[in-house]
This record gives C-alpha cells, structure tokens and sequence, in this order.
C-alpha cells in the first residue's frame, strides 16, 4: 500500500519518467476497458434485436399452428413440439451414459485408464457438431434410406454425453473423501457407497450439468439437417420419420424470402432464446452461490 | 485430500463381490464405450468416404472444382474458406478477448468482474442458429453499410480489398465467427491470468511498478502458453462453426479473392449441400469434406490442450 516508500531502482526510473508510467497505466485501463465494452455490444445488441423483433412476431398461431404445406402463414407447433420430443429422448439416452461414464472415470478407473477416457471425452466436447450429425447419418438414415427423429435424437445424445460425463466427474472430485471412507468402513459395499453417498452429494451439481447439456442440444441445429430433416407435418411420436425442431425451423424460414416467414423465424428465434437463456441463467446463478458459500 | 485407507482394498470378503464387481464392469464398458464412440467417428468418415478417396486419391484435397454435373469434386475452396474466414475471426477476437480478459482478471473489481464474465459466458451459450438469423438481418447490412463500405472506398485498389461488398460473404463470416469465439478466449484467458501466484505481482509491485507494468512484464509472460492454448481452443470451435456461417459466408464455390468474396466452409457447404446430394460419389465427397474437418479440429483441440495443460502444470509448480 505504501508504495510510494519502497526506493525505485535506478534503472526503472532512469527507463521512464514517473508521470509518463503512470500515464501509460491509465490509458491501457481506458483500453482494455474499452474492448471489455466492445465484447458485450454483440450480446446486448442480439438480446434487444431477438426481443424487439421476436416479441413483435408473437401471436396465438405461431404456437398453436403447424406451417401451411404451401406459402406463408401457420405457426411453429410442429417445431416446438419435435424440439421438445427430440430433446426429451436424447435426454433419456445421454443421461445414464453419461453418467457411467463419469461416475467410473472419477470413482473406479485407474489414473491411466481415466486419462485415456477423459481424453477422448475432450475430444469428443471438440467435435464439430454437423459431424457428429453425419455420423449417425452413416448408420442410422443412410442403411434406411429414411430420414427419421431417432437419428437427431441420437445425434443430440452423442453431443450431450461428454458434457455430462464431464461435469459429472468434476463435481464428484468436490465430494470429500472421509464420506465415502466412512460409508465403506460401515461395510458398505462399493456400488452403494458411489451411488447413494457420492452420486446423491454431488446430484445439485450434477443436475446442474445435464441441464446445461439440454440447453445445449435445444439449440444445435447442424446435426439435425442430416437427420431429423425437418417436417412441416406435425409428428407426435413417430421417430421413424421426419420431424421438425424450432432451430431447424429458424434456419430453414430465414433463408425463405418472403418476409411473412422471416418473421417467423424471429418468433421462433425470441422462443427459443428465452428457454436457452432461462435454464442458463437459473443453472448458473445456483451454481455461482453454491460456489461461494 | 489425504486418503488413509485406499477404498479398492476395503471390501468385505465376507460379502459377495458379485455386485460390486457387476457395477465396475458395467460403468466400465460405458467408460470404454466413450472412447470406442470417437474411433467410431473417425471409422465411419473415413469408410463412407473410402469412395471419393479411391477416385481421386489426395487430388481430392487440392482439387479446385466441385462440380457434382461432372462428378468432378475438389476440397480446395472450402478448406480455403474454412482457413480465412477462421483466420479473420483470430484476428478480430484475440487482441480484444485478451485485453477483455486482462481487465476481467487485473483492472476490473470484484463486484464488476464476477457479473460482466457471466454476461460474457452466457453469449457462449446462444445458439449458433439464432446468431445466425441476426447475422444475416442485422449484422450484415450494418457491415455493408459502414465498415465493408469504408474498406473498399479506401482500399479498394489492393485485390484483397476488391468490392463490391453485400454484407454477406467472408468477412461477414469472419465477424460473426469473431463474436462467436470470444467467450471461449475471454473466460480460459481470465481464469489462466487470475492463477498467476500473487507473490510474482507483489514482487514486482515491491519495486514500483505500475499495474500494466506487473501486467506486460509478469502476469502475461507468465500465462502465455495458456493464452496461446485459449486462442487455439478458440480457433478450433471457428473451424467447426457451421450454422451462423452458413447463414452469412453466401455460397461461393471458388476460392475467395476478395475479403468481400462470398464463399463456402468445410461446414457450410456440407449443410447446405448434404440434402440435395445424390447417394454415391456425392455424398462421399461431403463425407470427405467432414473427415478433413474432423482431422484438422482434432489436431488443432490436441494441440490447444497441451498448452492449457502446460499453462496450469507451470502455475501449479509455481505455487
């Protein structure tokens, strides 16, 4: 705090006058200050655009409606509920995978055998997303010769499972080891002791991590173009046939050129956002005061 | 975290071991399961593409046509449209996520730092389709009008700069691949600067030196190959980017001359184009096209991670 006392070597002063020193700290403040402001004129300015024009697209038909077959009007029902049904599946798939997966990472695997899995897991986080959709493609639509919502929801899955093996594994490291010792030392078998001591104080966090990994895969619009396809039909539970989802519905109005449709888009867009954001905020901001207690 | 007894040699003999043993197996194939589901990937591009391969050999990767009429198919634009509009991006969003990260991390306070990188974190998580729609309605024609048009009425006489510009095309692309990687490099950047032992600011400090002196002569040098792994790991994720692109690069076919060019990415023409391909010779040269998508983002992840795995090792010996 007292600076000012402690001599400056002779070099650092001979190097640059006092007042030009501090000049040159207080400008660089200014500068990264400034870049800072320019990192969040983006978000702010695509939250307010999203809202303004999404919010204007609103109405009755666009969440009740499925699109006409020809022309412009109808709504996104077909979308929402696909999105929904799609995201529900790959859910129920990625889930348990991915939590095996870190539960033995964290809990059982040898040090050699956990990089190894870890790593491929990183890689796997790295991916492409339109790659991981032409992946399923090779297996799952390809040998059918038919495009089907199974595939996306399985394309969804392989991108959801390394993020919750992942959070999974991080969360379970915070959970203290005298928990599991003295569940073990009770005679408590191994099995009991990860899943009802380890897994049950790590599941806020570990939730934490799925819902994130919704989120995620609610908005991933690449690899359901070569899976899912899209539907302008509404499709309830048929996932051997095409079904539409609101990101793929995004993409596909805004590139039509009617401007009736493109103002469904930003309809679907302000939908979809708001659901992104909302599971992002709620998430996170638990997880910020988790942290800090 | 002291481990007095190793958990693995604490069971019963007297219980059965069976379940315990079933569960280590079970969760076990799972774990295994992870790593078959990469090599599966990389299986699976690689023996739909074998056709595309076997026709054109590695001409495929230099090849300057794609022309499905013909059934003549090179990778050269898109590899060339993948590499610049990346590089674009890098440019634009390194200098301003690591001057971000570095007011995040040393200027900033807490009561501003904790809620701004929030604000910076959640942009990551806005789907790439949405930055898209916005890219095209908004950002877009922003460009044309100010940034694009002032560009090529400046510079328009050097080749790279040639008009005219539509607001849709490379550097659109580039921008929007900008915005969309800088929360990978601002938020991995702060969380390397803020590890720097405090000892090493202090001693500098002990000497006189101003905040951005302890900054450029201590903090950074120190976080550099954590920096450098951030800015890969940001250039891996605008490698792959595919929807906010494919809305805004246009499609072009050719390898751009222009930054104002409309162009295709690896991604992008494997969106747009995948539908419409006929099964055969087609669809394995997009299969091709996302094989060497696939080995570039995996090389370049690799590479990122080493730095940021250096970069935490140092700190750690440090401390």
């Amino acid at each position: 705090m007292t600076a000012a006392a402690v001599p400056i070597p002779d070099h650092l002063r001979r190097a640059s006058g006092r007042e030009r020193r501090a000049v040159v700290d207080r400008s660089m403040r200014i500068v990264t200050l400034a870049c800072t402001v320019i990192a969040i004129i983006p978000l702010v300015a695509l939250l307010a655009f999203v809202t303004i024009n999404g919010v204007a697209a609103l109405n009755v038909d666009l969440i009740t409606k499925p699109p006409r077959a020809l022309g412009i009007g109808g709504g996104a029902v077909t979308a929402i509920t696909g999105s929904i049904q799609m995201v529900a599946l790959a859910t129920l798939i990625a889930v348990p995978v991915g939590l095996s997966a870190g539960v033995y990472v964290s809990e059982l695997a040898g040090h050699r055998t956990a990089g190894v899995i870890r790593f491929a897991a990183d890689v796997l986080v790295g991916i492409p997303s339109i790659l991981v959709g032409v992946f399923v493609f090779t297996f799952l639509v390809l040998p059918f010769k038919q495009y089907n919502a199974f595939a996306g929801s399985v394309a969804l899955a392989v991108i959801m499972v390394p993020v919750i093996m992942r959070t999974t594994e991080e969360i379970l490291k915070l959970v203290p080891g005298d928990l599991r010792e003295a569940s073990l030392a009770l005679g408590i078998r191994r099995w009991r002791t990860v899943l009802s001591v380890a897994v049950r104080v790590g599941w806020p966090g570990i939730l934490t991590g799925i819902m994130l990994a919704v989120a995620r895969a609610a908005g991933e619009t690449a690899p359901l173009i070569m899976t899912a396809l899209g539907s302008r039909l509404l499709n309830i539970g048929d996932f051997g046939r095409p079904m539409d989802a609101l990101p793929l519905f995004i993409y596909q109005n805004a590139r039509q050129p009617y401007p009736a449709l493109n103002e469904q888009a930003w309809g679907a867009a302000f939908l979809l956002l708001l659901a992104v954001l909302v599971i992002n905020i709620l998430v996170r901001a638990r997880s910020l005061r988790g942290t800090s207690r | 975290m002291t481990v007095l007894l190793d958990p693995r040699r604490l069971q019963s003999r007297r219980l059965s071991r069976l379940p315990d043993r079933a569960f280590v197996g079970g969760t076990g194939a799972v774990g295994a399961g992870i790593v078959a589901l990469l090599v599966l990937i990389l299986v699976l591009l690689a023996t739909n593409s074998a056709l595309t391969w076997q026709t054109f050999g590695l001409s495929f990767v230099t090849g300057t046509v794609w022309d499905p009429v013909a059934a003549v198919y090179g990778a050269l634009p898109f590899i060339a449209g993948t590499i610049f509009s990346s590089a674009i991006a890098i440019v634009i969003a390194a200098p301003i996520g690591l001057l971000t990260a570095i007011f995040l991390a040393e200027y900033a306070s807490r009561r501003i730092a904790v809620p701004l990188t929030f604000i910076i974190e959640l942009l990551a998580a806005i789907p790439s389709v949405v930055i898209g729609l916005w890219g095209v309605f908004v950002l877009g024609p922003f460009l044309k009008v100010t940034v694009e048009s002032f560009m090529v009425d400046a510079f328009g006489w050097i080749p790279i700069f040639r008009g005219p510009a539509f607001g849709i095309g490379l550097f659109a692309a580039g921008v929007i691949l900008a915005i969309m990687i800088l929360p990978t490099i601002v938020t991995i950047s702060r969380e390397i600067l803020v590890a720097v032992p405090p000892a090493q600011r202090e001693a500098m400090y002990g000497l006189g030196a101003t905040r951005w002196e302890v900054i450029s002569h201590v903090v950074v040098p120190i976080a550099r190959s954590g920096i450098i792994g951030a800015i890969i790991l940001g250039l891996g994720r605008a490698l792959g980017e595919t929807l906010a692109v494919t809305m805004v690069i246009g499609n072009g076919q050719d390898i751009p001359r222009s930054l104002f060019d409309q162009a295709q990415t690896l991604s992008s023409k494997i969106a747009t184009s995948f539908n419409e391909s006929e099964v055969g010779l087609q669809t394995s040269s997009l299969i091709a096209l996302g094989l060497i998508l696939l080995v570039i983002t995996i090389v370049i992840n690799v590479v990122a991670r080493v730095f940021v795995g250096h970069a935490t090792a140092a700190e750690a010996g440090l401390r």
